[in-house]
């Protein structure tokens, strides 16, 4: 019988079926950061359980670490708790961490696969929404909560019940100054922030093919934006060169078995999706968010929308919530929205390539005087690299700053936050009310459009810098 | 984790669609390692002005809704992060109930996974149910008949099995799991041998 992708990987990791499809999963990655992760270790203590594989789980604390000077450790004395108790959680079960001052610390979803734990054909876990970002590789990698942290600390399994299959085919080439976090708004824009709830995602077509596969892991990332757990990308060429030689990588004669493995990962020619939607690529402009959900999105030359014309009524109220948070005016051009802050970072665009593009077009250029600018390499290696490129010092010539990795204003769980009404144009996943801090005004866009606006002190269009 | 079996309450009505985590529970609040005292920071940004006082419009800071146990709320409830210490709040608030007419996926999941029953019904019951709300009287939810009782009618709703079972038994997800042990032997041997890079 024909399978998807999904289909593919779901059967390969079944290890107990119910009559009623519930199955108990295989999970070969467990990736485990400082907030959500207490409870379940708390939890195994109290029963007096185990860590059944304690060599498939990998930690590190990203969500609530200072991106400034780390020398003098965490002064908030919350996050310290939560980062200490990590490290001795990790230390009682016999499990790797990547501490605070290690440099391959980093964001969860960036050093799985800079590592090569991530691996195509696994299935990747973590207690965070984001973990969808391995599916760019051809995992089936989702966010968990907490109590299911623990279930897969002493089982290392899962309890789950399929989803549904969709697939979403980018196809035609993107034009200019368009790059894959457009693509991902503008799918979440066009099937709405519970367009993918119930079904895994498979992104294909021309355009996604032609991704590299850290632009790949932008689209995966967001796919939770759009309501679907996970998103799945096949492994090909690119994602096989891009593991070769990661330090968890397979080796030897376990490298070119895995190889053989990962080129039978694709949805077979006539699969069956329970949903599929064509995007073609020339309709897509570079975008902004105007609202406070990720499906609220405008081209940059386009106008804050108006609720009047707007003809369901609970979406009508939902507009009407947004702008008054947001601050914004019906009809007004989105590129005379004024903004304070610059972030550039996260899970969704702090790799070297996001970094690498946002410096090719800021060289030579300054800030905006009114505008305060920060980048947050999104791991330890990211920074380093980045710095051997020279790449830190067009960022700090330019007047941005330039910090140590974290997940950092994308939540503001640690100093990096928004003041009340202070407007953000943030390469983030979020823009929820509160989400970079209580009362701010955050605005997702990629991270060219970062840059356009950190020059403008204004959204402004990506594609009127050179 | 406690039963649910059946439960009456005034409902609280609060009326918007994709409310989401960072809602629910802000980020400031999951700094914490314990799963209790989440309840009075529930809707933090909704229920507190920024000095930190009661917002005297907001529902669940008025009675007899402060003492609601069944939360009725707009489409994709739960949305954005898979923080779990927001069916933590909810729960310690005192709601064990939330019905919608959908919810997200993970948040969907986390509810179960903490004795609170996440409920599907569509638009218009839920319209009808608010009325209860704003007339401050009790409806029920039976779990085992799947049913909402309320003035003299009922409406049924749709529950997967397992997961109606856990929630009636209190079960321990994980205490189940450990009894597959041979199963998930079986399956680590044999993936050693087919793919032995895991």
């Amino acid at each position: 019988m024909s399978k998807t992708l999904y289909d593919k990987i779901w059967d390969d990791h079944i290890v107990h079926e119910e009559n009623d499809g519930t199955a108990l999963l295989y999970v070969d990655r467990h990736l485990v950061h400082e907030v959500t992760s207490p409870q379940a270790f708390e939890g195994l203590r109290i029963q007096g359980r185990q860590v059944r594989k304690p060599k498939l789980t990998l930690a590190v604390p990203d969500h609530n670490v200072p991106t400034t000077d780390r020398s003098k450790g965490i002064s908030d004395k919350q996050s310290k708790i939560q980062v200490d108790t990590l490290r001795n959680n990790c230390k009682e079960f016999g499990i790797n961490l990547f501490d605070v001052n290690d440099k391959r610390q980093g964001i969860v979803h960036i050093i799985g696969p800079e590592q090569g734990f991530t691996q195509p054909g696994t299935v990747i876990v973590c207690g965070d929404s984001h973990t969808a970002t391995h599916g760019a590789f051809g995992s089936l990698a989702f966010g968990i909560g907490t109590s299911e942290v623990e279930h897969v600390l002493a089982t290392q399994t899962l309890i789950q019940k399929k989803s549904k299959n969709f697939r979403v085919n980018v196809n035609g080439s993107l034009p200019a100054g368009v790059t894959s976090k457009d693509v991902i708004l503008k799918i979440i824009g066009t099937i709405g922030t519970a367009g993918g709830t119930g079904y895994v995602i498979e992104f294909a077509g021309e355009v996604i093919r032609n991704l590299s596969v850290e632009q790949r892991m932008t689209i995966c990332n967001m796919t939770i934006e759009a309501g679907a757990r996970a998103g799945l990308i096949a492994p090909d060429d690119k994602t096989i060169e891009y593991f070769k030689d990661r330090p968890m990588s397979p080796k030897g004669e376990n490298w070119t078995k895995a190889v053989a493995h990962w080129k039978k990962l694709f949805s077979d020619n006539d699969a069956k999706f329970d949903k599929e939607v064509n995007i073609d690529a020339k309709d897509i402009e570079p975008l902004v968010t105007w609202g406070t959900s990720p499906q609220d999105v405008s081209p940059i030359t386009g106008e804050v929308p108006d609720p009047e014309k707007e003809k369901d009524k609970d979406r009508r109220t939902a507009m009407y919530r947004s702008l008054e948070y947001m601050g914004l005016k019906p009809k007004m051009k989105i590129s005379d929205i004024k903004v304070d802050k610059i972030f550039i970072g996260s899970c969704t665009n702090g790799r070297i390539e996001d970094l690498r593009l946002a410096a090719k077009l800021l060289k030579g250029k300054k800030i905006a005087s009114d505008v305060s600018a920060m980048v947050v390499p999104g791991s330890g290696l990211v920074k380093k690299q980045a710095e051997e490129e020279g790449i830190d010092k067009v960022f700090k010539n330019a007047g941005f700053e330039w910090r140590e990795p974290g997940c950092s204003m994308c939540l503001g769980m640690n100093e990096d936050q928004l003041s009340s009404k202070e407007r953000c144009a943030s390469t983030s996943n979020r823009n929820f009310e509160g989400r970079q801090g209580r009362g701010g005004r955050t605005h997702l866009v990629s991270p060219g459009m970062a840059v356009a606006a950190a020059i403008k002190g204004y959204l402004a269009d990506v594609r009127e810098i050179n | 984790m406690e039963k649910f079996i059946k439960l009456k309450s005034i409902p609280a009505h609060i009326p918007l669609m994709n409310i989401d985590t960072d809602m629910i529970i802000p980020k400031q609040f999951l700094k914490t390692i314990k799963r209790t005292g989440l309840g009075k920071s529930l809707f933090y940004e909704m229920r507190y002005d920024e000095s930190g006082k009661l917002i005297d419009t907001f529902i669940l800071n008025n009675d007899p809704y402060s003492k609601s146990k069944i939360l009725l709320a707009g489409k994709n409830f739960g949305c954005g992060s898979s923080r779990e210490h927001a069916p933590w709040a909810l729960l310690d608030f005192g709601i064990r109930c939330v019905i919608s007419s959908s919810f997200a996926d993970i948040f969907y999941n986390n509810c179960f996974n903490n004795g609170i029953l996440p409920i599907i019904i569509d638009e218009k019951s839920i319209q009808e149910l608010s009325e209860y709300s704003k007339r401050k009287e009790e409806i029920e939810v039976d779990l085992n008949e799947q049913m909402i009782l309320y003035g003299n009618k009922k409406l049924t709703f749709d529950i997967e099995s397992a997961k109606k079972k856990r929630l009636l038994e209190g079960l321990d997800n994980i205490g189940l799991s450990l009894k597959k042990i041979p199963n998930i032997e079986k399956f680590e041997n044999s993936m050693n041998k087919t793919k032995p890079w895991i």
